[in-house]
C-alpha cells in the first residue's frame, strides 16, 4: 500500500501543514500569490518519498560519526552528516540533525520554486528560515512544551546570517543526555542549529547527581541511536548553585561553538534559569501574551513543537 | 535500498512484528520502529500496549450491537478487519482517545461522515482540552456537610466551595478556572486530580471546612465522616406528614416528623386536621411557619434528619396541661426513617420511650421504602465556545449558533450533553453516562474530554467545515485502533432523530 504524506490547509488558510510518519511539519511561505502556490507545491513534492530515502540509510545515521564511518547518499542525510561531523570525536549520530535537515531540505525546495519575501518550514520546533533582504521574523521561546510560557524572544533579521532555529531538551520528544529543559540555538542552517542545540543540552550537566535519573537509552527505544547511554528521565529538585553549575557547563560549550562559528547565539533553559550567549534573546515580558493564552498555548503540543513563531503562539484562542 | 536489507538491523524479515522480550515493531511508517511495552514509537502515535500495537489511547467506537463489556480491538492493519464494526450508522465513533489538534490549527483528529436513513451525517471527533471546566456534585443526604460557600478541599487544597442545599441534596460545585489556574500550582494540581477522579467515576475523600469529611464517587451513596448514607429523604418534614397522615390515623395520636429544613406535626398540619385530629398539646422548638410546619427547630448536623440532635425530645417543650392528657402516644420520625422513637405521656405529661408497637412498624418502614437510595451524581461541566471549534469548521461561530439552533448534537463520549443557553458552547454531562475512563488531563493543568459533534454533512458544509477532511466510517476499518464499547443503556442513540434524543438538552 503506497504511503503519501498527509497534506492540508491549516484552517487560517495561509499555512499549510505536511504530516509522514514522525515528520511533522509547518510551513509558511509570504510573497506574491503564485509564488507562495509553486512553493506550497515544491514542498509537499520535496517530503513524498524523503522518509524512504532516510529509512534507507537509517543505520548508517544511526552511527556515531567518526574518521572512518562513510558519507552517506541521501541529500538530506548528507545535510546531517555534514551538520554532526565538527562534533566527532564526541559521541554524536547524525540523527541529532535529522528534524532541522528535513526542515532545512523542505525550504530549499521551496525557495528553489519560487521567489519569496519570507518563508519558514517548522518541524516540531527545529525551524528553517528564509528571509529577503529587509525581512524579520520573531521567535518565541518555551522551555517546557508541557508546561507552557515564554521565557524568551528572538527577532532574526535578514543581516543575521540565521537560517536555522532549534530547541533541544529533555522535554522533547527526542532524549537528552543532559538535564536542560530546553536549549533554544540560532545557527546558519536548520540542520546545524539542531545539531548544536541537542549537544549543548547534553552539555547542561549534573553529572553523578543524585536527583538526576538516567536510564540506558535501550531500555526505553531497542533501536535509539544512543544504545546504552544514559538518559535523562527525570530531574528532582536542585538548589540554585547547581542550576548555575549546570548551566554553565552548558554556556561555556556553547560559548567554543560559538567561537568555532557554528552557532550564532543559544539560549539555555534549566528549572526557570536562563543562561544565553549571543545578543539577541529578549525578555518573555516585552510580549502582549495575557496570562491566560500562555498558559493554554503550547498544551498537548507534540513534544517538539517548542519554540514556534510567535504568531502561531498568539494566535492561539483559550478552549 | 530498504531498511529490511540495512546490514546491522539485528533482527531477521521473518521475526518482524513480534521479536523476542515483548518489544514489537511498527511499520505504520518507513522508520519502522521497535517498539517497548509501554512505549511509543518515534512518532509518539503508535505504543506499544502489552505486546500489541496501538494508536495511543485507542479511539474508542461505540457499537450499538454490542453488549456491556465488548473487548478491545487490537490495530490490524492489511486488510485482516473485516469491517464489520464500522458497517453503519449502529457505530457511533467517539472522541475518546482520538486526540486532539490542540491548538487546534489543524481540523479534528476524526471528522467521520455516515449515512443515517439517507441524510449524510458527519461526526467530528476531537479531544478537548478544558481548562474551563469543573463538577458540579449532587450529594443526596439531609446530613449537614458544611455551611453554605464553605470551602471544599482535596489533599488539604482549596478545590471548590459548598453551594445551594437542593431537594434532599447537599451541592458542591468544584474545580473552575479560578481554581485550575489562578491559584497555586499545587491548589491547581489537586483540582486537576480531584476532577478527573470524579469525572472518571473514582471515589474522591473531600473535607469541608466547618463542616464534613465526605467520600464522593459517582453513582455510589455518600460517605459521611465515615458512614454511608443508605436513603435519600421520601420529602421533608412537612411532606412527610401529608404523604402517610391518613396510615397512622388512629393507630397514634401525634407524630413529629423530624427534618432540619421543615418538621412538619400531624395535629397541627393540614392534612391531620382533615383527618380530624385531635389537637394534642405539642409545643415545638423553632420558627413557625405555617400550621404544622416549623422552620429550624435545631441546628443543621449529622444527626435526626440533618439536624444535629441526637435525642427528638430536645426539640419539644412541655406539653400544654390544658390539652395534653397522660396515656397520648407520640411518634417521632426523622424523614428517611432511618431514625424514630416512641412515646407515651405520663402522669406528669412528660413523654416516656416504649417500644415501637406493631401497628406503627409497618409506617415506619413504608418511609424507609419509599426513600430512594442516596447516591453521589456528578456532572462534568466544560466550556467548548474556544479554539476548539476551529478544529471542526473554520468559521468557529457559525458553529456555536448551529449548536444553539439544535442543528449540532453535541456529545461527549457518546453520551447526551445539556448546553447551557446563553453564550458559548458550555456544556454539562453525567460522567456515568460516558465511557469508563474517557477523561483525561494535561499538566496545565486541565481536563482533557471528549466532545463529539453530529451534523447532517450539508449542514456542516454550510457552516465551513472541513470537507476534505471527512472520512466515511467504513475508511476507519483496519486503520486505526478502536475499542468498541456498547452505547450505555439510556443513552440516546446520538443518530437519533432529534425529538428522539433531545430529553437531556
Amino acid at each position: 500500500m503506497a504511503r503519501v504524506p498527509q497534506v492540508a490547509f491549516l484552517p487560517d488558510g495561509r499555512r499549510l501543514h505536511l504530516q509522514d510518519g514522525p515528520i511533522d511539519l509547518v510551513v509558511e511561505a509570504v510573497g506574491d500569490s503564485d509564488a507562495v502556490a509553486a512553493a506550497y507545491v515544491a514542498a509537499a513534492r520535496r517530503l513524498a518519498g524523503l522518509l524512504d530515502a532516510l529509512c534507507g540509510e537509517l543505520s548508517l545515521l544511526r552511527t556515531p560519526v567518526g574518521p572512518s564511518t562513510p558519507v552517506p547518499v541521501g541529500a538530506v542525510a548528507r545535510r546531517m552528516h555534514a551538520a554532526v561531523v565538527p562534533y566527532a570525536p564526541a559521541f554524536v549520530t547524525p540523527m541529532a540533525a535529522v528534524a532541522g535537515a528535513v526542515a532545512e531540505a523542505v525550504l530549499a525546495a521551496m525557495l528553489e520554486a519560487a521567489p519569496l519575501a519570507r518563508a519558514y518550514v517548522n518541524n516540531g520546533g527545529d525551524i528553517a528560515l528564509h528571509l529577503a533582504p529587509g525581512e524579520r521574523f520573531s521567535i518565541g521561546l518555551v522551555d517546557r512544551p508541557d508546561r507552557p510560557g515564554l521565557f524568551g524572544t528572538a527577532t532574526v533579521t535578514a543581516a543575521d546570517g540565521v537560517a536555522g532555529v532549534a530547541t533541544s531538551g529533555r522535554h522533547g520528544r527526542s532524549f537528552s543526555l543532559g538535564i536542560a529543559d530546553a536549549v533554544t540555538v540560532l545557527a546558519a542552517t536548520a540542520a546545524a542549529a539542531d545539531a548544536a542545540a541537542t549537544m549543548i543540552a547534553n552539555a547542561v550537566d549534573l553529572p553523578g547527581h543524585p536527583a538526576v535519573v538516567r536510564v540506558p537509552a535501550s531500555a526505553l527505544s531497542p533501536d535509539s541511536d544512543l544504545g546504552d547511554r544514559l538518559v535523562t528521565r527525570a530531574v528532582g529538585p536542585l538548589a540554585p548553585a547547581e542550576v548555575a553549575a549546570a548551566l554553565a557547563a552548558g554556556a561555556a560549550f556553547a560559548e567554543a561553538l560559538a567561537g568555532r562559528g557554528l552557532i550564532a547565539a543559544a539560549a539555555l533553559h534549566l528549572a526557570g534559569e536562563t543562561a544565553s550567549i549571543g545578543r539577541r534573546f529578549g525578555a518573555a515580558d516585552s510580549l502582549p501574551v495575557p496570562p491566560a493564552r500562555r498558559d493554554a498555548s503550547a498544551a498537548r503540543l507534540p513534544a517538539r513543537h517548542a519554540a514556534d513563531p510567535i504568531e502561531t503562539t498568539r494566535g492561539t484562542v483559550h478552549a | 535500498m530498504s531498511t529490511r536489507d540495512a546490514p546491522t538491523i539485528d533482527v531477521p524479515a521473518s521475526l518482524a512484528g513480534k521479536p523476542a522480550d515483548d518489544k514489537i515493531r511498527c511499520d505504520a511508517c518507513p522508520v519502522m520502529c521497535f517498539i517497548k511495552p509501554g512505549m511509543t514509537g518515534a512518532c509518539d502515535r503508535y505504543a506499544n500496549d502489552s505486546g500489541t500495537l496501538v494508536r495511543v489511547d485507542p479511539h474508542v467506537v461505540l457499537d450499538r450491537t454490542l453488549s456491556q463489556g465488548g473487548a478491545v480491538v487490537p490495530l490490524n492493519r492489511g486488510g485482516g478487519w473485516d469491517g464489520t464494526l464500522v458497517a453503519g450508522p449502529h457505530t457511533f465513533v467517539t472522541a475518546i482517545g482520538a486526540g486532539t489538534t490542540y491548538p487546534d490549527y489543524k481540523p479534528a483528529p476524526f471528522i467521520v461522515a455516515s449515512e443515517v436513513d439517507g441524510v449524510d451525517m458527519v461526526t467530528v471527533v476531537t479531544e478537548g482540552i478544558f481548562s474551563y471546566c469543573g463538577v458540579k456534585v449532587k450529594i443526596d443526604t439531609d446530613r449537614h456537610v458544611g455551611p453554605e460557600r464553605s470551602i471544599v478541599r482535596a489533599q488539604g487544597e482549596a478545590i471548590g466551595h459548598v453551594t445551594t442545599g437542593e431537594y434532599g441534596s447537599q451541592m458542591l460545585s468544584l474545580g473552575g478556572v479560578h481554581h485550575l489556574t489562578g491559584g497555586s500550582k499545587k491548589e491547581g494540581r489537586a483540582t486537576c486530580d480531584a476532577l478527573l477522579e470524579l469525572s472518571n467515576g473514582k471515589p474522591v475523600e473531600l473535607t469541608i471546612d466547618d463542616g464534613v469529611s465526605i467520600v464522593v464517587e459517582a453513582g455510589r451513596p455518600p460517605v459521611v465522616n465515615g458512614v454511608a448514607e443508605a436513603r435519600m429523604r421520601v420529602g421533608c418534614g412537612s411532606a412527610t406528614i401529608g404523604m402517610f397522615a391518613k396510615q397512622w390515623h388512629g393507630k397514634v395520636d401525634e407524630v413529629v416528623v423530624v427534618d432540619d429544613h421543615i418538621t412538619g406535626v400531624l395535629s397541627e398540619h393540614q392534612a391531620g386536621k382533615l383527618l380530624g385530629i385531635a389537637d394534642t398539646g405539642i409545643k415545638l422548638k423553632g420558627r413557625r411557619s405555617t400550621p404544622g410546619r416549623y422552620f429550624q427547630v435545631a441546628e443543621p448536623g449529622t444527626g435526626w434528619g440533618g439536624t444535629n440532635i441526637s435525642d427528638p425530645l430536645s426539640i419539644l417543650g412541655p406539653f400544654d396541661p390544658k390539652v395534653a392528657r397522660p396515656g397520648l402516644t407520640l411518634l417521632m420520625v426523622s424523614t428517611t426513617g432511618e431514625h424514630h422513637g416512641y412515646y407515651v405521656l405520663d402522669e406528669d405529661l412528660r413523654p416516656v420511650e416504649r417500644e415501637l408497637p406493631p401497628s406503627l412498624v409497618e409506617s415506619v418502614a413504608r418511609i424507609e421504602e419509599n426513600c430512594e437510595p442516596a447516591l453521589c451524581t456528578v456532572l462534568f461541566m466544560g466550556g467548548a465556545g474556544g479554539s476548539l471549534r476551529s478544529g471542526v469548521t473554520e468559521n468557529p461561530v457559525r458553529l456555536t449558533r448551529s449548536v444553539k439552533d439544535a442543528l449540532t448534537y453535541v456529545t461527549c463520549g457518546g453520551a447526551p450533553v445539556y448546553v447551557w443557553p446563553g453564550g458559548g458552547i458550555t456544556f454539562m454531562v453525567d460522567v456515568t453516562r460516558v465511557p469508563d475512563n474517557a477523561f483525561g488531563y494535561v499538566p496545565t493543568p486541565a481536563l482533557v474530554a471528549p466532545i463529539e459533534f453530529t451534523l447532517k454533512l450539508s449542514d456542516y458544509a454550510a457552516l465551513g467545515g472541513h470537507m476534505d477532511h471527512v472520512r466515511p466510517l467504513a475508511a476507519l476499518s483496519g486503520e486505526e485502533a478502536r475499542r468498541p464499547v456498547a452505547p450505555r443503556l439510556g443513552n440516546p442513540w446520538p443518530f437519533a432523530p432529534h425529538a428522539a434524543k433531545r430529553s437531556h438538552g
